[in-house]
């Protein structure tokens, strides 16, 4: 310590040694409890590479899975199944968000209906989504008596409708006002500006909020589990249940056979590696842009 | 003549001619119809009407189970679909008691994560990879937590448990027998879960903080940790605040990982160590096999779900755009 | 925290009362050099300031005024990749002597930011705020801490009714003072302030300076100014520069009459800057 004579460590201005004890003590407690966090996720990543890759090989991906208790073949029908449930849910999700999208940001972003519009694309977000499975149950599922991969799709859509509106509106929003001004001052009209100007400026972040739906969608289980339920067989029409990599995962994971237990870990690592993509692409892009 | 109010104002103010009665309109001039927007107004209609319809084919569906059974099917206690007795006391009394626990153990650490992304403790790119990490857990699917939790936190929880009902035992949070599908095994998930939402809110709220109320604070002489804890958390506590109420209302509504972890029991317990059930993984396990009034019944529980989750979220919400104002009036 | 071992209040008292007013050379800057990673923005300052006087540093944006200014708390090394060459002593010792506690340093030097940046809390608890991270509890101590502060900030007749009402509510010139007075709160000796006014309107910064005026009684002042004539009314002395060189320094009435260098005297009548 210091020389009596020190200028600022006299006596009464000395910092106790407790307040910079306890300054070291909650900075490496900070610390370490921030890095704990990558242990449990270190944890499901070496699992689900280690687990899964073990079985990836080309008839994991184009192969019907095994009976209970038997070894060999893949998960190509819940593959299928994934890839049509999300195609359905895109093509009924991005019409309607994109063009609300356009609307509450290009023709009337002050209006009453633009203001519910977002209160809604809100709402949907902060349902839990088993909520949409709930409700494609009730509107597919039971006047059709049939579970369905329509039904799953159209859950999904649900699911995925607030993220493409919402980040539709954000694309929009990221485009200048200056384009928008300069376009019309050449007398174009509303739909020229916005189909020659705007929309191509916004379609990167588009695709990008498109992309980050596809991996969510893929990855949910919830509203598909008693919507298009799964199946042993390939795929033959939308109007039949069908199986999914996510409900794939759900229903092996808690058999007693090692083989089907593998195949869960292995659509995991299709799936996690799917969201990873998606999430990595996102932010290349979105920093790309605004960077 | 044919000209429109509207249009006739327009053109007077474009033109210092006035437009002739009997002239024709220009074609220019008139507004010209816009399918985009019409179609645009008809999507944006359409969301809203969805959410209306959404509510209203749920609650029709349920309404049945309403008529039944009312208010007693939110106060009972037994759940046993055979005998068309439904009653989800025990059920919410998981969803919040799984939640809150979640929360419990998530928010010391989303809160040191924040603190950790938001103040400068170490150098960026250290920073950058945790905020990437914690972005990541978020994106892993809920189905891929709970296949994880069977093989890594069920036997922890297993061992862990054993231990605590054997000297705990004697508080009824962590009576015995301890099963490995529990209570507390889908609270650990689900703070896992959790926390990325946690983070990200509180670490925006933390930002916020003008850095001359930093400066301010250390050039009075304070310690790093006096600054944050007396000015910087207090300052965005409400941020705080919201974050754990949004986390709240997501673990509520988190479904796959719960199912697959928490044992699905409808029997009333205190102990953390007994299986237990959500309502969300309630809908999850029973919906593919239910019939007839079981239907409603699981329709009704999806309704009592909605509303906690809207409440809560709201809540959070309103707590956060509070935050904003105010936060706003600082810079 | 032990109650011994944090009593700032009676001790400093007495240790201000040593002071000798007028002390010559009470803050030494010599060959200070300071960098900004790679970058040099202060390139070998030597000068010295006088207790209990104004020192007004200015000098066009970027000249370095305001860096030389926040090293004397040191509060550039919230900032990474900072590296100094040189030395500042006060009173004699060097501010960066490993001995030197960089809190301790700060409670000895106020700083007032050039946005008022009053904690969102309470008046009395804006104030009381460097006691309490000290440890200290005593209310009576907090009263009349408070009531001083704010009068040497000449804002306690304007708010001694609602010292329990948050200091956000306060208006702009109001909030200054606010700092100004809680800067002094830990009887520090030394006031730096970094364009303290140029954030108000001008019969706000006519009462800030006022303050100035008054508050140099019992410290010593350093203020960073870019208003010519705000240096020329509140200051002792002035020093301006340049680029990150020290051009010219001196008593402020010869600086602004008489200046000795050609550029300090085309900045103040106003040909560049």
């Amino acid at each position: 310590m210091a020389s009596p004579e020190n200028f600022f460590s006299n006596a009464g201005r000395q910092t106790s040694p407790l307040r910079l004890l306890r300054n070291r003590v909650l900075t490496f407690l900070c610390v370490s409890l921030s890095l704990l966090t990558l242990v449990p996720l270190f944890s499901i990543v070496v699992l689900v590479v280690k687990n899964g890759l073990s079985l990836v090989s080309p008839s994991l991906f184009t192969q019907l899975p095994p009976a209970p208790g038997l070894e060999g073949g893949g998960f190509g029908n819940a593959l299928v199944g994934t890839v049509v449930m999300v195609g359905i849910s895109l093509l009924l999700a991005i019409p309607l968000g994109i063009l609300s999208a356009i609307y509450i940001n290009e023709y009337a972003p002050a209006s009453r209906l633009s203001g519910a519009v977002r209160v809604v694309a809100k709402l949907l977000t902060g349902i839990p989504s088993i909520i949409c499975g709930v409700f494609a149950f009730a509107v597919v599922v039971l006047p059709t008596h049939q579970f369905s991969s329509l039904a799953g799709g159209v859950a999904l859509s649900i699911l995925i409708l607030p993220t493409i509106l919402l980040t539709g509106e954000q694309a929009l929003l990221g485009v200048p006002k200056a384009f928008r001004e300069a376009s019309f001052g050449v007398g174009a009209t509303h739909f020229q500006t916005i189909w020659r100007i705007v929309l191509p400026q916004a379609l990167p972040a588009m695709m990008t909020g498109i992309m980050l739906a596809v991996g969510r969608a893929a990855g949910e289980t919830a509203p598909v589990i008693f919507t298009a339920l799964f199946s042993q067989n390939w795929i033959s029409s939308v109007m039949q249940p069908s199986a999914s990599l996510s409900v794939l995962i759900y229903n092996f994971a808690s058999l007693p056979y090692a083989y089907h237990v593998k195949m869960a870990w292995a659509a995991s690592l299709v799936l996690v590696t799917l969201v990873t993509v998606t999430n990595v692409l996102t932010q290349i892009v979105f920093r790309k842009k605004y960077s | 003549m044919t000209l429109s109010a509207e249009e006739s104002v327009a053109d007077e103010g474009r033109h210092p001619i006035p437009v002739l009665p009997d002239a024709p309109v220009r074609r220019e001039y008139r507004r010209r119809f816009d399918l985009l927007r019409a179609v645009s107004w008809l999507a944006s209609a359409s969301v809203v009407v969805l959410l209306v319809f959404i509510l209203g084919e749920i609650l029709t569906k349920a309404f049945p189970a309403v008529h039944r059974f009312g208010l007693g099917f939110v106060t009972g206690i037994q759940w046993s679909p055979n005998r068309d007795v439904f009653g989800v006391l025990p059920v919410i009394l998981g969803t919040v008691e799984s939640s809150l626990l979640a929360l419990a153990l998530a928010l010391p650490l989303g809160l040191a994560i924040a603190l950790f992304l938001s103040e400068n403790f170490l150098p960026d790119s250290v920073r950058q990879a945790i905020r990437f990490v914690v972005e990541l857990l978020a994106a892993i699917p809920s189905v891929v937590y709970g296949l994880w939790g069977i093989f890594v936190i069920i036997p922890l929880v297993q061992s862990l448990g054993g231990l605590l009902a054997r000297h705990l035992g004697f508080i009824p949070l962590f009576e015995g027998p301890a099963y490995g599908n529990s209570l507390l095994t889908a609270s650990l998930v689900l703070a896992l879960m959790v926390l990325p939402t946690i983070t990200a809110i509180s670490r925006t709220a933390l930002v916020a903080v003008p850095n001359s109320l930093r400066e301010g604070a250390y050039a009075l002489g304070a310690t790093r940790w006096e600054a944050i804890l007396g000015v910087i958390i207090p300052t965005a506590a409400p941020g705080i605040v919201a974050s754990t109420i949004l986390a709240f209302g997501r673990a509520m509504g988190e479904t796959m990982a719960v199912a697959m972890l928490i044992g699905n029991s409808q029997r009333l317990s205190w102990s953390l160590l007994s299986p237990s059930n959500t309502l969300a993984a309630l809908l999850a396990n029973q919906f593919a096999e239910a019939e007839g009034i079981q239907i409603n019944a699981l329709m009704y529980a999806a309704i009592l779900l909605v509303l906690l989750t809207l409440v809560v979220n709201m809540a959070g919400e309103a707590v956060l755009r509070r935050t904003q104002k105010a936060t706003a009036g600082l810079a | 925290m032990t109650s011994e071992e944090n009593q700032p209040s009676s001790r400093t008292l007495e240790l201000t009362d040593d002071f000798v007013p007028g002390e010559s050379n009470f803050i030494k800057v010599d060959d200070f050099k300071f960098y900004y990673g790679e970058k040099r923005v202060l390139h070998g300052i030597t000068l010295e300031i006088p207790s209990r006087k104004v020192t007004a540093f200015i000098g066009p944006s970027g000249c370095g005024k305001s860096t030389l200014l926040r090293n004397f708390n040191r509060m550039n090394e919230l900032i990474p990749g900072i590296r100094h060459e040189g030395d500042i002593t006060i009173h004699g010792t060097s501010i960066f002597d490993p001995s030197v506690e960089i809190i301790a340093l700060r409670r000895r030097i106020g700083m007032v930011f050039q946005k008022s940046n009053p904690f969102p809390m309470s008046i009395y608890e804006n104030i009381v705020y460097p006691l309490r991270i000290t440890g200290e509890r005593n209310k009576a101590l907090f009263d009349e801490t408070v009531e001083r502060c704010l009068r040497s900030a000449a804002l306690w007749d304007e708010v001694k009714d609602r010292l329990h009402d948050s200091a956000l509510g306060l208006s702009g010139g109001q909030m200054q003072r606010l700092c100004i007075a809680r800067a002094v709160a830990s009887r520090p000796e030394i006031l730096l302030m970094d364009e303290p006014c140029s954030a108000l309107d001008p019969i706000a910064t006519a009462k800030v300076e006022e303050l100035i005026m008054e508050l140099k009684k019992d410290f010593t002042i350093v203020i960073v100014t870019h208003n010519m004539q705000q240096a020329s009314r509140v200051s002792d002395l002035t020093a301006f520069f340049y680029l990150g060189n020290l051009i010219e320094m001196g008593d402020t009435r010869s600086i602004f009459t008489n200046p000795a260098k050609k550029q300090t005297e085309e900045y103040i009548t106003g040909r560049f800057g």
